[in-house]
């Protein structure tokens, strides 16, 4: 077990590194130089001038070879914990990920509960009715899930019972510290409709592992002891299927952060999506910079945890 | 003569395969069958749009912008006056292209590095993992983001940079399967036999993955579509005037949308219902095409079950008991 923690500790490194390789990298190498892009979008508006150029190629180190410049640049990093500063308002980006993250981190939160809550009990009921009326139901629904864009549904979301009902998403941010219910409520609708993204997959997943599980000799003998339904279900089919779903879990977080970028943008959330957007948009990197490697990193730490705490959750499985 | 004559009885072998894909299909996978149906309309649109578009996607009927639908317009009108079902219709074909385009390019990413991995092994596959590891760490969407704000929206862009990103996350599947058939005999006595590399992957290798390559391909392609729209929609996909389903949701549109409910509904009902029609059919098409899929009621159980019992009641009945 230890050993395992240690290698699976180490493989952590490779990844970080070559998180922090290719973001870094995707900005400077990709064709199309920031400066000259800033210089043709901005140029006249802003008063840039060629003085101006210089010295923002020397705030973003853009003087010296690339090898270099990665280098000042994971050294500030690690070293100091400095992401740099935004280009226009020439804050440190850290403060400004400080203030954003509780709201995309109580988003992300909230849409996984949700997916959960919509998928493991669909999930369980279409796979004891397997080939029913019931479960083409669940199905279906499953996949329509899957097909309705996050996008589309929000947008519905918005449109619709403003028209109807004359429903408004709150539009300023209620802290949760200031008003528990408020702030939720504010969330509950996003949350929902990021959760639903997800909860297609997932409730597929359950489906399967479910089956798997519920054709085991030992799901057999709990019949056959005359255990109730509910106790075979939860108890011993269950717990022991929603292993895969915690790996899902895992492999699903990028794409709900990319989901969180758009509900974000869409209810007008101060979160770290509405941030990223709004600097991919005018062009402001360290802070590209900063929160997609933050986001990535945080990210693989996660899916670090997830893999260590199988040996928690399954007796059965024992690393060496 | 004698280089044709295989060739062409080859030729009447795959089609014939396909052919009989298709009525299982059709038995078997009722719901793949819609899939295909709204797929194959989806293509003809595609192709035919022009053709079948009342007016042209970027004409501007000013004097009747923000109309609901009518007899003129039937899926209304957008908040310049241009027709929204013909922004749909040639929105079908980006959908399409893309689609196709990016998983066309994803797949063969895949392949080539799943294959390359999974043989090398080694130092080689060890560094290769780590960099796929990071890469899908990384938000797919927030690096398309960040790509395409650099190199600029536009339609080969997205479909490069999708085709890429999304390519290399899959090279884990690839590389697993691989993995898998590495062990068995026939390539150990294919190297033996002192073939080369090139040829064991691809008369050995290649051939054996080809099934689930077809699936991870079915599969990827509303993945494609969903997030070309998801990119157009956030600004960093097809610019507009270009109509992309996810384009048509976004920007100035969003303004006159509470004036003109309609405008919301159109294209991401479109976008539903392709993504959905493609799913169904890579659901069934997996499904036949997996042999290991096939166990609990599939094949044998349900309805071909019913059907044998109403031919000739007693051979079913036989077997029933058996398997029971």
């Amino acid at each position: 077990m230890q050993a395992y923690i240690i290698r699976r500790l180490l493989l952590t490194i490779p990844t970080v590194f070559f998180v922090s390789l290719i973001i870094f990298f995707v900005i400077r190498l990709v064709p199309g130089s920031i400066i000259d892009k800033m210089e043709a979008e901005f140029g006249a508006g802003y008063g840039v001038t060629k003085i101006d150029i210089a010295g923002i190629k020397h705030e973003l180190g853009l003087d010296v070879p690339i090898y270099v410049q990665y280098g000042h640049w994971l050294d500030r990093i690690v070293l100091h914990s400095d992401l740099g500063n935004s280009l226009w308002k020439g804050t440190p980006v850290i403060d400004d990920i400080k203030q954003r993250w509780p709201v995309t981190f109580e988003l992300g939160i909230l849409a996984l509960i949700v997916t959960q809550i919509i998928a493991i009990p669909l999930g369980v009921f279409s796979a004891l009715r397997q080939d029913t009326w019931g479960d083409y139901i669940g199905r279906s629904f499953a996949i329509l899930c899957i097909a309705v864009p996050s996008f589309w549904l929000a947008t519905l979301v918005i449109v619709y019972p403003s028209i109807w009902w004359g429903y408004m998403p709150p539009i300023r941010l209620i802290p949760f510290s200031v008003d528990p219910v408020g702030n939720l409520k504010m969330f509950i609708v996003p949350a929902i409709v990021l959760g639903m993204s997800g909860a297609g997959s997932n409730m597929r997943l359950m489906r399967t592992m479910m089956l798997e599980v519920l054709r085991q000799d030992y799901i057999r003998t709990a019949w056959a002891k005359g255990l109730k339904e509910r106790v075979v279900v939860t108890r011993h089919a269950l717990k022991n299927s929603l292993i895969p779903v915690i790996t899902m879990i895992g492999y699903q977080l990028p794409v709900l952060v990319g989901g969180a970028v758009i509900i974000e943008n869409i209810f007008d959330l101060p979160g770290m999506g509405r941030l990223l957007t709004d600097a991919t948009t005018s062009r402001d990197y360290p802070i590209v910079t900063g929160v997609v490697l933050i986001i990535s990193v945080v990210l693989v730490f996660i899916n670090l945890i997830i893999d260590l705490s199988y040996g928690f959750l399954d007796p059965r499985i024992h690393y060496k | 003569m004698t280089n044709k004559t295989p060739k062409t009885t080859n030729d009447i072998k795959k089609r014939s395969k396909l052919v009989e894909l298709g009525i299982r299909m059709w038995k078997e996978k009722p719901l793949g069958t819609v899939g295909v149906v709204i797929t194959l309309i989806l293509l003809l649109v595609a192709i035919f749009a022009p053709l079948l578009a009342p007016y042209g996607m970027n004409d501007v009927h000013s004097l009747n912008a923000l109309q609901s639908p009518s007899t003129q317009f039937l899926f209304g009108t957008d908040n310049l006056g241009r027709d929204i079902l013909s922004r749909v219709i040639f929105g079908a074909r980006i959908s399409v292209i893309v689609g196709l385009m990016a998983t066309l390019i994803s797949t063969v990413i895949s392949t080539f590095l799943g294959i390359l991995s999974a043989y090398i092994g080694g130092t080689f596959d060890l560094i290769l993992q780590r960099f796929i590891d990071a890469e899908l760490s990384i938000p797919n969407l927030l690096l398309l983001m960040v790509i395409i704000s650099m190199i600029g929206p536009g339609l080969w862009q997205v479909i490069f940079c999708l085709g890429i990103s999304n390519g290399i996350g899959n090279t884990r599947m690839i590389r697993s399967l691989v993995i898998g058939i590495k062990e068995n005999m026939y390539i150990n006595s294919a190297i033996a036999l002192g073939a080369p590399t090139r040829k064991i992957i691809f008369q050995h290798i290649l051939p054996n993955i080809m099934a689930p390559i077809i699936i991870l391909f079915s599969m990827t392609v509303p993945w494609m579509i969903l997030n070309e729209a998801g990119l157009s929609f956030l600004g960093f996909g097809i610019p507009p005037p270009q109509p992309s389903w996810g384009g048509m949701l976004s920007g100035s549109a969003r303004k006159y949308m509470l004036l003109d409910p309609w405008m919301a509904l159109w294209p991401g009902l479109a976008l539903s219902i392709t993504v959905y029609a493609v799913n169904m059919l890579g659901d069934a098409l997996r499904d036949l095409l997996d042999p290991r899929l096939r166990g609990g009621v599939g094949r044998y159980g349900g309805k071909v079950k019913k059907k044998d019992q109403v031919k000739n009641k007693p051979a079913a009945a036989e077997g029933s008991i058996s398997t029971d």
